[in-house]
Order: C-alpha cells, then sequence, then structure tokens
C-alpha cells in the first residue's frame, strides 16, 4: 500500500475501516415501498422515506456490495407525520445511553420546524424501523443524523408545496416555522396536522436537498434535556430486563465449567420432579420456572459432568499472544500491513533508536445492565424483546438458530442499561426462544453479572511493540509498530514519518472477544502516545513540542494546543505529582487529553487528580450532551487505564463478581475539564468512543513525570506503584 | 412459602414467598416495581438501592422476611403525584445520567444522605455514594445534582422557617 498519510486535510478524507472485532451483520433488508403497508398502520398523513446511495450502503455494511439486479430500495429512516401533526421517526439505531434519541430529535427539530416534544423516536424494531446494520462505530451521528436532517428537510418542503397548492401561490415565497407554514404576505398560516388531512402521501428523499448550516442551527447545536428523562428519574422507564408477559416464566441456563467444555454426563430428574421446564438440547442445558426463585432452586437440582481440554491462563497470557499469530492461515488482506519508505535503513541511520513492547490485558464491558431477553412464540412467530446494539443481527441469529425465515421473527429493543460494545450478540434472546418454545409460555432470561462477565465476549488482549528512529533536533524518521490480537482500530500513527512499517498480527484469542468502546484505538494509542514520550525524552525535548514538531495536522495541532492552553502545559510540578499528555484521531473525531497524577511514594497510591480533554468532532450537535459523553468516556478510560483486568485460568474466569473486579467509582474521579472545539464548517461526527483513547497515554506519561517509572502494560497500577 | 405483608411507599402489600428471597426479587417479580434493578447481586454496585425506614440499603441482598415490619420506599414512591421529588428533579436539571439504569440506585442514595446531612461537602456526597456504580460515567454530574438538591432543599427550608 503506498497511501500518502502525510497530508494536512487527511481527516477529510480517510475512509473508515471496518474493524475485525466489529462484529458484523447479515444481508442487508429488503425493505419494500409498500405505500399501503405505511398507511395501515399509521392512519393517513405524509412519509417520507430516506434511501441510502449505493456508496453508503457498501461502508455501512462493511464494504460489500450487493451484485446483480437493480439498485435495491435501501431505506434507512423513515418518518411520518399523521393528521394529528404527531411525527413519528422510525430508524434502526439503537439507545443504550448515548443520547441519540435525543440528538436525532434534535436534528429532525431543526429541520422540519417542530417543538421536540411533537416528536417520537421509534428504535431498533425489526418489524417497523428499517434495517439498520447496528448501533456503533459512532455512526450515528454522521450517518443517521445527516439522513433523518434531510428526511426532516423534505418533509417540511413537501408540506410547504402542499400549502402552497392550497392557497395558489409561490412555495418560494413560504416559510415553516413551530409546526405552521405562514404566508407572510396573505397573513396567513396552517397547522402542518390540517395539510396532512386525507393525505396518503409518501415522498422519496430529492437527490439534493439543502439542509441548514450548522451556524444557522437554533434547535440543534443547542444543549436539549434527555427526551425521556423523566422516566428514568421516576424508574418508569421499562428495560429489556424490565420487561413482563403474563403468564410468563423465568429462564436459567446451566453453563459448562468451563470454555469450550462438553456434557458428559446430565441428570434433570430432582429438577423435573421441581415442576420446573427442562431443555436439553445438544449442549444447551436450561429451565423455565414459574419464579427465577424456583428457576434458581431447579438449575441448582441438575448434576451435570463436563470435559474440557486444558487452556492458558492470564500469567502467560502475552508470550501466548506472540506465539500464537495465525498468520499464513488467514490472509485478510491490505488492512494488515502497511509499509511506507524504507523503515530498517531510516532506522539504522537514525540519531536515536528505541524499543519498546507494551501491552494490554482482556477487560470486561461490565454494562449496569446485563443481558435480559424476553421472548414468546405465537405458533411460528417469534417475538423477543432484548438490549443489543444489533436488533437485526440478533434477528438473524434466531432465525439461524430456529431455523426459520427471517419475517418469522421479531426483534425489538428497548432502551438499554448500556453497552459500550458489549451487546452485539443475541445470547439471552436465543436462550430465552429456545425455553420459551419448550414451555410453550413466554420466558424471561436475565444473566447474573457473573454470567455476564464469564459468557459474553471481552475487549481483546494484546501485545505492541514499537520500535522509532529520531534524530538530534526530534524528526522522527522511522516507526515501526505490530500489533498481536488486540485490533488495528488506530493502528496508523498520524505523525508525519517518511519510513513506516506498522503490521497487525492476528491471534487465536483464548478468550472470545469482541467490540469496546473505540476498540483497539484505546490500546494503539496508549503505546504510540507512551512512545512519543518515550522519543522526546530520548531527545530532551518538550513532549508538547516534540508531537507539534512532528504534527501537520492542523485539527489534531488544534485539540493539542487548546487542551495545553487549558491545563496550564509547562508549570512547575510539586514533588509526587506528574503531568502528561496523550491524543490522537478515530472515528472522524480529534481528542487531546492531558492529566495530573498524584503519586504517594509511601504507599504507591496512584491518584488521578485532574484531566483536561479538548475534543473535535465537527459542528456539535449538543453540546451538553457531547461533555458527558466525554466526561464519560474519561471516567470509564480510568478502569482501563489503571486496575481493570480480567484473570483467567484453565478455561475459567476467575474474577466474575463486581467484589472481585474493580470498576471506577465516586472516589476515583479526577477534577474533568472539557474543552470542545466547536467546527461548524465540519459535518458531525460521533463522539461515543474517541474521546476515550488519550487519556491511558496521557496518565502513564504524567505517571513517568511524576516518579521516572514507565509503565507500559494496561491496567498500568492495579495495586499501586511501588517505587522503592 | 409464607405470606409476608409489606408496607410500600405508603401502601400495603401482602405477598406469598419464602422469606428468603431477596426484597429485590419481590419488588420486581411479584410487586411489579421495576424501577429497582440488579447489577451485581451482592451489594456492590447499588443499583437496587431502597430506603428501609429511610436508611439506603441494598434490596439484592436484603431478605424480604426482614423487612416485613418496616417502611420501605423505592423509586417508584419519591414524587408526590406529578410533582418530582426534589433529588429527582435536580437529576433530570443536571443531566446527570446517561443509559440511565444507575439512576434509581443513585437517586435513592443521595434522598438518605441528604436526609442524613441536608448540606454535604463533596467530600462527604463521594463518602456516601462511593457504593453506587455508574458505568457510564456520570459521576461529576451526579454529585452537582446532589449538590442543587441540597441547595434547593436548603432553601425550600429556610422559606418555610421565615414565614
Amino acid at each position: 500500500m503506498s497511501t500518502d498519510l502525510s497530508t494536512a486535510n487527511k481527516n477529510y478524507e480517510v475512509p473508515l475501516e471496518p474493524e475485525r472485532y466489529e462484529l458484523r451483520a447479515a444481508a442487508p433488508y429488503h425493505f419494500d415501498l409498500d405505500r399501503r403497508d405505511f398507511f395501515k398502520f399509521l392512519g393517513a398523513g405524509i412519509v417520507v422515506v430516506s434511501v441510502l446511495k449505493p456508496a453508503m450502503i457498501a461502508q455501512e455494511s462493511g464494504g460489500r456490495q450487493r451484485r446483480g439486479e437493480s439498485l435495491p430500495k435501501e431505506i434507512d429512516a423513515w418518518l411520518h407525520i399523521g393528521e394529528d401533526g404527531k411525527v413519528t421517526v422510525y430508524t434502526g439505531k439503537v439507545e443504550v445511553g448515548q443520547n441519540i434519541r435525543t440528538s436525532l430529535s434534535q436534528a429532525v427539530a431543526e429541520e422540519l420546524h417542530v417543538p421536540i416534544s411533537k416528536i417520537e423516536l421509534v428504535m431498533g424494531d425489526t418489524k417497523l424501523t428499517p434495517f439498520d446494520m447496528g448501533t456503533f462505530g459512532s455512526r450515528t451521528t454522521p450517518t443517521m443524523n445527516l439522513q433523518l436532517r434531510k428526511v426532516a428537510a423534505a418533509a417540511r418542503d413537501t408540506l410547504i408545496g402542499l400549502a402552497a397548492a392550497q392557497w395558489k401561490v409561490d412555495a418560494q415565497q413560504l416559510t415553516a416555522s413551530d409546526g405552521e407554514v405562514t404566508d407572510p404576505h396573505g397573513n396567513r398560516s396552517v397547522e402542518y396536522a390540517a395539510l396532512t388531512k386525507g393525505q396518503q402521501l409518501t415522498q422519496s428523499l430529492p437527490a439534493e436537498d439543502p439542509l441548514i448550516p450548522a451556524a444557522d442551527w437554533k434547535v440543534a447545536g443547542q444543549p436539549a434535556p434527555k427526551v425521556d428523562g423523566r422516566d428514568f428519574v421516576t424508574g418508569r422507564h421499562k428495560y429489556p430486563s424490565d420487561q413482563k408477559l403474563p403468564d410468563m416464566m423465568y429462564g436459567k441456563v446451566l453453563r459448562p465449567a468451563a470454555f469450550e467444555a462438553t456434557l458428559t454426563s446430565l441428570d434433570t430428574q430432582k429438577a423435573e420432579q421441581m415442576g420446573a421446564t427442562v431443555v436439553r438440547d445438544g449442549n444447551f442445558v436450561g429451565i423455565a420456572a414459574p419464579s427465577s426463585k424456583a428457576a434458581e432452586a431447579a438449575l441448582a437440582a441438575i448434576h451435570a459432568e463436563w470435559k474440557s481440554d486444558p487452556q492458558p491462563s492470564n500469567k502467560e497470557l502475552f508470550d501466548y499472544l506472540r506465539k500464537n499469530t495465525s498468520e499464513g492461515h488467514d490472509v485478510t488482506g491490505d488492512g494488515d500491513r502497511y509499509d511506507v519508505g524504507s523503515f530498517d535503513q531510516a532506522l539504522s541511520a537514525a540519531d536515536h533508536k528505541s524499543h519498546s513492547t507494551y501491552t494490554v490485558s482482556y477487560i470486561a464491558h461490565v454494562p449496569l445492565e446485563p443481558r435480559a431477553a424476553l421472548a414468546k412464540w405465537e405458533g411460528d412467530q417469534l417475538t423477543v424483546w432484548t438490549g443489543t446494539q444489533r436488533p437485526f443481527g440478533v434477528r438473524g441469529q434466531l432465525a439461524e438458530a430456529f431455523r426459520i425465515p427471517e419475517d418469522q421473527v421479531r426483534v425489538l429493543m428497548p432502551d438499554t442499561g448500556s453497552a459500550y460494545g458489549g451487546k452485539h450478540t443475541g445470547e439471552t434472546a436465543i436462550e430465552a426462544a429456545r425455553l420459551a418454545r419448550a414451555a410453550k409460555r413466554p420466558v424471561k432470561v436475565v444473566w447474573t453479572r457473573e454470567e455476564e462477565f464469564t459468557w459474553a465476549y471481552f475487549r481483546p488482549a494484546g501485545v505492541i511493540d514499537v520500535a522509532a528512529g529520531v534524530r538530534n533536533d526530534g524528526t522522527i524518521t522511522a516507526w515501526e509498530m505490530h500489533n498481536y490480537n488486540s485490533g488495528s482500530a488506530g493502528i496508523r500513527t498520524y505523525y508525519d514519518i517518511p519510513n513506516q512499517r506498522i503490521v497487525f498480527h492476528e491471534v487465536k484469542s483464548p478468550l472470545r472477544q469482541g467490540s469496546y468502546r473505540a476498540l483497539a484505538a484505546t490500546a494503539n494509542h496508549f503505546a504510540r502516545e507512551s512512545h512519543m514520550d518515550e522519543l522526546a525524552h530520548a531527545v530532551k525535548m518538550d513532549s508538547l513540542e516534540f508531537r507539534l514538531k512532528n504534527l501537520k495536522d492542523e485539527r489534531l495541532r488544534a485539540v493539542f494546543q487548546a487542551a495545553a492552553k487549558q491545563f496550564g502545559w509547562g508549570r512547575s510540578k510539586s514533588p509526587g505529582q506528574g503531568f502528561g499528555m496523550g491524543g490522537g484521531y478515530e472515528k472522524l473525531g480529534n481528542i487531546a487529553t492531558f492529566a495530573e497524577v498524584h503519586v504517594d511514594a509511601k504507599s504507591g497510591e496512584v491518584k488521578v487528580i485532574r484531566v483536561v480533554s479538548a475534543f473535535e468532532c465537527g459542528a456539535i450537535v449538543n453540546p451538553d450532551n457531547l461533555r458527558n459523553q466525554i466526561e464519560g468516556s474519561n471516567v470509564q478510560g480510568l478502569g482501563g487505564a489503571l486496575f481493570e483486568a480480567i484473570e483467567f485460568d484453565n478455561g475459567k474466569i476467575l474474577n466474575a463478581r463486581l467484589s472481585q473486579y474493580r470498576v471506577p467509582r465516586f472516589s476515583d474521579l479526577p477534577k474533568l475539564e472539557t474543552v470542545l472545539v466547536d467546527r461548524k464548517d465540519i459535518p458531525s461526527v460521533g463522539a461515543g468512543e474517541c474521546p476515550m483513547i488519550g487519556l491511558a497515554p496521557a496518565i502513564a506519561n504524567a505517571i513517568f513525570d511524576a516518579t521516572g517509572t514507565r509503565l507500559r502494560g494496561l491496567p498500568m497500577v492495579p495495586n499501586g506503584l511501588k517505587t522503592a | 412459602m409464607a405470606t409476608l405483608r409489606l408496607a410500600i411507599n405508603g401502601k400495603s402489600y401482602s405477598v406469598d414467598t419464602d422469606p428468603q428471597t431477596s426484597l429485590l426479587t419481590v419488588l420486581r417479580e411479584n410487586l411489579d416495581l421495576t424501577g429497582s434493578k440488579y447489577g451485581c447481586g451482592e451489594g456492590m454496585c447499588g443499583a437496587c438501592t431502597v430506603l428501609i425506614d429511610g436508611k439506603a440499603q441494598r434490596s439484592c441482598i436484603t431478605r424480604v422476611g426482614s423487612v416485613s415490619d418496616k417502611q420501605i420506599t423505592t423509586i417508584e414512591g419519591l414524587a408526590a403525584g406529578e410533582q418530582l421529588h426534589p433529588v429527582q428533579q435536580a437529576f433530570l436539571d443536571a443531566g446527570a445520567m446517561q443509559c440511565g439504569y444507575c439512576t434509581s440506585g443513585m437517586i435513592m442514595s443521595a434522598v438518605a444522605l441528604l436526609k442524613k446531612n441536608p448540606s454535604p461537602k463533596e467530600s462527604q456526597i463521594i463518602d456516601f455514594m462511593d457504593g453506587n456504580v455508574c458505568r457510564c460515567g456520570t459521576y461529576s454530574r451526579i454529585i452537582s445534582a446532589i449538590q442543587k438538591a441540597a441547595a434547593e432543599q436548603g432553601s425550600t427550608m429556610a422559606k418555610g422557617a421565615s414565614r
């Protein structure tokens, strides 16, 4: 590959690479544009549909193109305005706490000129919403937000057109605001609701529809409270685990004694005598009972024996990863390797050479709501309520598991108790559906915390080797990075280095692994930004000056400079105090994070005192929610940086409880300061992931600044830092 | 199995259950009070927090048989009709949530804190709330919300006293 990475405006152009650990969805849905279907369950009104452009389909579905046939009618969103003026928006995206129910409502309110309170979003219901691959990769804001703005703008223009026809005037002279079309010349106005009366109008998005520029936004670009916030502070909101149906039973699943174990003997007689429904289907053994207590008791009464092969432990993990690459077996293409210039030559010619190895552990997402699903069968029709980032993917999994067509499966996703990349899969949906089929009644399965820790999937562990060469004047001339297993997201450097070799090595992971907020960008930025400080130290340059010397990208420079200013970079420090920075570019956003730590020389306690982040993600849609996401990223990121790690041995997780696995708490909270860089001239992009990536290296660099000790493994200080 | 009488949110309930069952399970399964959440099952996350005789308790490790003679308040019983409790209102005003799954427990803990200490210092809020986990990381907003609620309650009380 010979891509030129050294252009200053690369941020605009680099395509999003699908990450290997971002699990992918099945074939796109064939949504039939049948007007009768729309109006049958909506009542009359106006429907505007958004059809994805072919290029966008390719990107959204991970690079796969449809073959043959004419262009499919790929709808990604649609909007209905009813005769009562109510606006209903349908999108396959889902809400897991990132607050897109609110930000997407703002987008529609902005272009349609209706109050947010008039808008309802139907999200992630495979029967009612168009196909969507899933809610991940920070894609909602750059794609769905934009599409919904276009849909809303087209709906507004349609309404203006109807008013113009009614009044027999030129549409150009009419304006829309607050749910009404107004004719300033005729001094008259009409409500949207009146215009939609008796209409059954379907409108596709016009090819070009000028949107309101970000600089002129009135609703978008402003803080807006969570649209249904009241339901959350009153406990009224029904999460997936709160769902209930009449005659519902509670399901439990017998877990193997170790990963990959197979059942050698099973005695379920006692459980059956207790009145529970017992299902054995291959390695699947499950219970359904009238109460969760009864289900637990029946499960405990099962006697099972399992057999499994010896498996590695976390103690030998990093050796294992290095030795178990799958090169030669699985050639996955260009994404695995990037070469430019001549690295070896450049390294040998460099004034200073450095080699370091960084590691990251497996960590768990620990969504506070564990996986949950409620399933019911009506004949051969299956309906499942579950918490997932991929309702359509889970529909596919269910269809596959039960050997039924997808159109017999409906998956609904109630707004869920968080996910962080950890809920791409449909385990509980399949379990609940299997038990419900046997019990002939609806069954709910809610995983325990131990199950969530053990049988979900983990953020990949990894080993990262970095080698670099730098001239005495601080110019980096050679850069090499090898990542074993942790992933390729964020693996490329944004520093301008003429000679590079960057390789991702796929490994057969000893644990089940998958997406995690920001994917491998956290690991790769930890290695890269830590090593940048090691190089700066080698040539005795200030860390900020050293970065800026090797960085042309204006947007990234801007956030580093903004954060440095807010942080007061260059201040003198007291004993035990240390300052550090880390930053980068990911999912089209730019982040720089500066950290202040205090290391207690006696106790070894490392406390993060203050974190300053400057973030730029184009035109800001909701500044208050954006701050919330950045603050949240920094708090969540503290765990993986400082103390979170999964311990495992021989196919078992050893710390599968919250009392054994430490997550960030109130007492870990640093002083958080956030600088928002609002670029109204650049399209809005997502913010749920990128802000996380600067924190770990900023802390590592600050700990080095405080103590002279360089920590190269995440988590850095699970047991404090002994410097003596 | 036993028939237990429970006093929850000012109402009296009769429940047939094993007294060893957790209060959380009874609230959620028998009484449809699903505002209290399961997060860990060992009292380590606070998502299940309720008030028992005014004190914050983890309902997931509280046996239902041990609270049959006590006053239980859950998140559903906090508002007076449509009038939100000042702590609920403060959480809304401060935008102190993302996914909201920890919110019920956070609010119940905060209500208990303000009962005990109407104007807590930041360090006291942190100490008291440390058993409540927010995985989305909204701790700083929750602290602000509690401070707002404390100020709001303080000014309401001051107004009441001056009358």
